[in-house]
């Protein structure tokens, strides 16, 4: 065997002669700051520090582009372990991988084919870092199928700006992200600049929000085999408890989908229903997306440029989202979403919540849930009343559920009062000021 | 190849089903027995060529072969992922089969380390054993060669490559006939304007006569029996002009928003209240329910098509058959059979749901006897046609298209016409990407001269010759536009680099595109695509010959 990565050997500087060229050489379409020069790419490759956000579909692909393009420190985080149906795309997983620690297998497997990487793995949560940790990267690429942890990152990274004394941004706080996401044929790719060009909080808007069906319908009137498949998931196993009282589905194990998909079948012939198969099973209880190799590789691609866009200025990075699908030809679509003035993660503005003088605390929290804007999970919320932090609600103290009936006036939010909420979705919590319709400007 | 003792009633769930699954559920298990017996040619093993072969490894070909002469440089290491330190001076054939074997244990790979001119002179044949060939990077006369030998074999033919921020990929295909194009938003299917006999007396059996009754009937009854209705009043026939013939049917914008205003009163009259589910499911599918039952104008190219009168295989066969069918049903295609969910009680939509499909199966069984009929005939009985194939055909003949290509010889052999008529339009702010399409095409030529690209060394020199070598070209091709400095620059800055990122991106798209030709499913790109990373930006060409 020759000399492997991680040998402390010189690279030959012809190994990256084709990436060197775009960054030696002058062009007309480079970013104004960009010096072309023999050091241009060494100084790239040594200095920028880039995290991977997901070791997935999306991540093992970003691992590979971004460890060829010449950045040695990559960080990969991801808390997942492999799944023998990652292995169609997941490209640096073996079958004989399968149950091991995502982010280590894939920093292995590239620390032992491209000399020089230096990919540090952190299997944990994303919110397991503190701010210190996303703070210490000059770029971070997401690649994550989770919208909360999306969110989440987002909020962590808005919350690392730091402001002049006059109200500017200190541009030295800003770190970039890149965000790539997939479904099927479909994906996307953008470029988030905090406070420049808007943040997933902006345009929280093109997540819709999961339909469900009516629970009426699942439990009277079936007509589609997923109907029934919803039946068995949510109303028959409790009731029937058919492995150990209180077992939780699990999607993984072929008996619990087995079992379901025999009763669903059930269901389904009592209402001459067809269509119910052992795969639609698990895919309506696992909430499957299909996902194959080629659009986790583009839109992985997509992202890896616009990251060197960004570390090397030899092009002007994208500006600031692109949509990909490949189901009729090959289309794209490339344009400037819109930021949101208000938002809550990326402005520095309070947002102001108008609402009845008799609202309740639940329809408060009801709202914060709902609102296409802000899709919290389970919010809590807390104010300062009478000089003192009170704490509202939260689902974990289990007094605070009193609160959720009575009126915020009750509570002792007065107009134009700031009420302070945590969720899952933000590492840092959001202020709301409150206002009541025909309060009056006294109060 | 099985997984833990299935329970009898239970389907087997294999190792490959479960490795293949988020895949599966969009080709499922046809599409992937056709993928798993598709033998792959990649010739040149760059980076390009390493990312397509990847995602078709991934998914499951059946097998690849690798057609490379070159061997191992630094160079190739630092951009391809597919080769390691340990491949350096070896040939690049084997060492990239190596690598990419390691991917998925169910496919086979070769390699044949030599160059694709040579091989094509030993053996004229070589590529035809294929089921789809991928060239990358090739020079001019062996991807005009190529591209013949292909061509006639009709064998389908990619050209990819990447150039800096620039990526072009070429799809050269003869005829490519799809059934299962899964179309985003299809169509229903529900012939409303044309209810067929059994429907006619399954709306009839239905009485709506008290709102217990109504607010558990589909909404497809009730937009049926208002229909009814409004015609039998002569709603429709208001405000006709002269020069339009009278519509029966509410199928305008406008008389589509006259009829709401009328229905709104009818399911009022039998009983329904503007909050009930099928009230407000009612009215909003007058705009998609209530269409015209026509036969698409592709579908109709497809089956004016002169094939269908000497057909030579199923998917000609089976348009045959749909022609004889649509000519004896006065222009319409087989029922699709498919309803959508609306709310309503079990029973009352599962009975209507039946009389669709039950028509469905008969017509499809219709066309079944009369492909049978025609592969005789037509002295094909070598072909087997299953029921459940034309089940498919005739649920998706709404959907059916077809793809001719044009020769990338031609092409070659030729100015791109409607590209430089494009460009000659809008010269000040014309898209990158075709002028980029011109570029290429002179950056070939400029292979093909000089042996090497533009800025290999030195890009300064390099800048003076390319453009004389574009002037040429473009001369030739007696066109006015010329070709964009800052465009001429650009591509000799790249001085013919592979960057890794943008060889994903196109590598990732052209793979995809060997999927769908091999699965003949979904639509594939016809036949040209640039990409240009500069801008994060891309555009579709259809190059086609003048006519």
């Amino acid at each position: 065997m020759g000399s492997k990565a991680g040998d402390s050997v010189d690279i030959p500087p012809e190994r990256h002669a084709h990436v060197r060229k775009l960054l030696e050489r002058p062009g007309p379409f480079t970013h104004p700051e960009f010096e072309p020069s023999k050091e241009a790419f060494d100084g790239f490759s040594s200095i920028v520090r880039v995290l991977i956000v997901g070791a997935g579909g999306l991540g093992c692909e970003l691992l590979k582009n971004l460890s060829l393009l010449g950045v040695k420190q990559l960080h990969v985080i991801d808390m997942d372990t492999i799944d023998i149906s990652n292995l169609n795309r997941q490209f640096l997983f073996r079958m004989t991988d399968v149950g091991s620690s995502k982010s280590e297998t894939a920093s292995k497997f590239i620390n032992g084919r491209v000399q020089g990487a230096q990919v540090v793995a952190h299997h944990c949560k994303i919110q397991d870092k503190d701010s210190e940790f996303y703070r210490s990267f000059h770029v971070i690429v997401c690649g994550l199928d989770s919208i909360v942890a999306r969110r989440w990152l987002n909020s962590m990274v808005c919350s690392l700006v730091e402001y002049n004394e006059d109200g500017s941004v200190k541009e030295e706080t800003l770190i970039p992200i890149i965000d790539g996401g997939t479904e099927g044929f479909k994906g996307n790719a953008r470029v988030i600049m905090p406070t420049m060009s808007p943040c997933i909080e902006c345009t929280l808007d093109l997540y819709p929000p999961q339909v469900n069906f009516p629970l009426c319908t699942i439990a009277n009137t079936p007509r589609l085999p997923e109907h029934c498949i919803e039946y068995v998931r949510i109303l028959q196993w409790p009731k029937d408890n058919p492995f150990e009282t209180e077992t939780a589905i699990d999607g993984d194990d072929p008996n619990h989908i087995n079992w379901i998909y025999e009763k669903s079948l059930e269901r389904a012939s009592q209402f001459g229903i067809t269509g119910v198969t052992y795969r639609l099973t698990q895919g309506v209880v696992k909430r499957i997306i299909p996902a194959v190799a080629s659009t986790n590789a583009v839109i992985a691609a997509a992202c890896a440029t616009e990251v060197f866009k960004l570390a090397t200025s030899c092009s002007i990075p994208m500006d600031n989202y692109m949509v990909f699908s490949d189901v009729e030809g090959i289309y794209t679509y490339t344009y400037k979403a819109e930021k949101k003035e208000n938002c809550i993660a990326c402005s520095r503005s309070v947002t102001t919540l108008e609402f009845p003088l008799e609202v309740t605390l639940q329809r408060v929290i009801d709202y914060l849930k709902e609102d296409p804007d802000y899709q919290m999970k389970s919010p809590g919320v807390t104010a300062i009343v009478n000089g003192r932090n009170k704490t509202l609600f939260t689902h974990v103290i289990e007094q605070t559920k009193a609160n959720l009936s009575k009126k915020m006036t009750e509570l002792g939010i007065i107009n134009n009062e700031v009420i302070t909420v945590a969720d899952e979705t933000t590492p840092v919590a959001r202020d709301f000021k409150i206002t009541y319709k025909d309060a009056g400007m006294e109060s | 190849m099985t997984s833990a003792s299935p329970s009898p009633k239970s389907p087997e769930v294999s190792e490959k089903s479960k490795k293949y699954d988020r895949q599966l559920r969009l080709w499922g298990d046809h599409g992937q027995n056709k993928l798993e017996r598709s033998q792959v040619c990649l010739i040149n093993a760059n980076a390009t060529g390493t990312e397509i072969l990847k995602s078709l490894v991934l998914p499951g070909c059946g097998s690849f072969v690798i057609v490379d002469g070159h061997r191992v440089t630094q160079e190739d290491i630092g951009n391809n992922f597919f080769l390691d330190v340990d491949s350096l001076n070896k040939s690049r054939a084997e060492c990239a089969v190596r690598l990419l074997l390691e991917l998925n244990a169910d496919v086979a790979g070769e390699a044949i380390a030599d160059h694709p001119d040579s091989l094509l002179n030993t053996d004229p044949k070589f590529f035809n054993r294929f089921t789809v060939v991928i060239g990358c990077h090739l020079g001019e006369r062996v991807l005009a060669t190529l591209s013949k030998v292909l061509w006639e074999s009709g064998i389908p033919f990619l050209h990819v490559q990447t150039t800096g921020m620039i990526g072009w990929i070429r799809i050269q295909q003869n005829e490519h006939t799809i059934i299962e194009s899964h179309p985003d938003n299809p169509k229903s299917d529900l012939r409303l304007d044309v209810p067929f006999p059994e429907l006619v007396s399954h709306m009839d059996s239905i009485q709506l006569e008290n709102r217990e009754d109504t607010v558990k009937t589909p909404w497809l009854v009730l937009l049926y029996k208002a229909l009814k209705s409004y015609i039998s009043q002569g709603r429709q026939n208001e405000n006709v002009s002269d020069c339009s013939p009278p519509e029966r049917y509410p199928f305008s914008g406008k008389q589509k928003t006259e009829f709401k205003n009328y229905l709104r009163e009818f399911l009022r009259s039998v009983g329904l209240e503007d909050m009930d589910d099928s009230f407000e499911e009612a009215l909003k599918a007058v705009n998609t329910a209530i269409l015209r039952t026509t036969v698409p104008d592709e579908v109709k190219a497809i089956l004016e098509d002169a094939k269908t009168s000497k057909p030579e295989n199923k998917f000609w066969i089976l348009c045959a058959a749909l022609k004889e069918f649509i000519n004896d049903r006065d222009g319409q295609l087989p029922l699709r059979g498919v309803l959508p969910d609306m709310t309503a009680d079990s029973e009352k939509y599962i009975k209507l749901q039946n009389v669709y499909r039950d028509k469905a199966t008969k017509d499809a069984n219709e066309i079944f006897d009369k492909a049978c009929q025609i592969m005789k005939q037509s002295g094909k009985q070598g072909l087997s046609i299953t029921v459940e194939e034309v089940r498919l055909f005739c649920k998706e003949s709404h959907n059916l298209r077809l793809i001719r290509g044009y020769p990338i010889h031609e092409e070659l052999a030729s100015s791109p016409n409607s590209v430089l008529v494009d460009l000659a339009q809008n010269m000040e702010e014309c898209d990158q990407e075709l002028m980029f399409y011109i570029i290429l095409r002179a950056h070939l030529r400029f292979h093909n001269e000089y042996s090497t690209y533009p800025g290999s060394d030195d890009s300064e020199t390099d800048i003076s010759r390319f453009k004389t070598t574009m002037m040429k070209m473009l001369n030739e091709w007696n066109t006015s536009v010329v070709a964009r400095e800052d465009c001429i620059h650009e591509i000799c800055r790249y001085g013919g680099a592979e960057i890794p990122s943008v060889a994903a991106f196109v590598g990732g798209t052209a793979a995809q595109e060997v999927i769908k030709i091999v699965t003949n499913q979904y639509v594939p790109l016809d036949n040209t695509f640039i990409y240009n990373a500069i801008t994060s930006t891309t555009r579709s060409l259809k190059l086609a010959a003048d006519l």
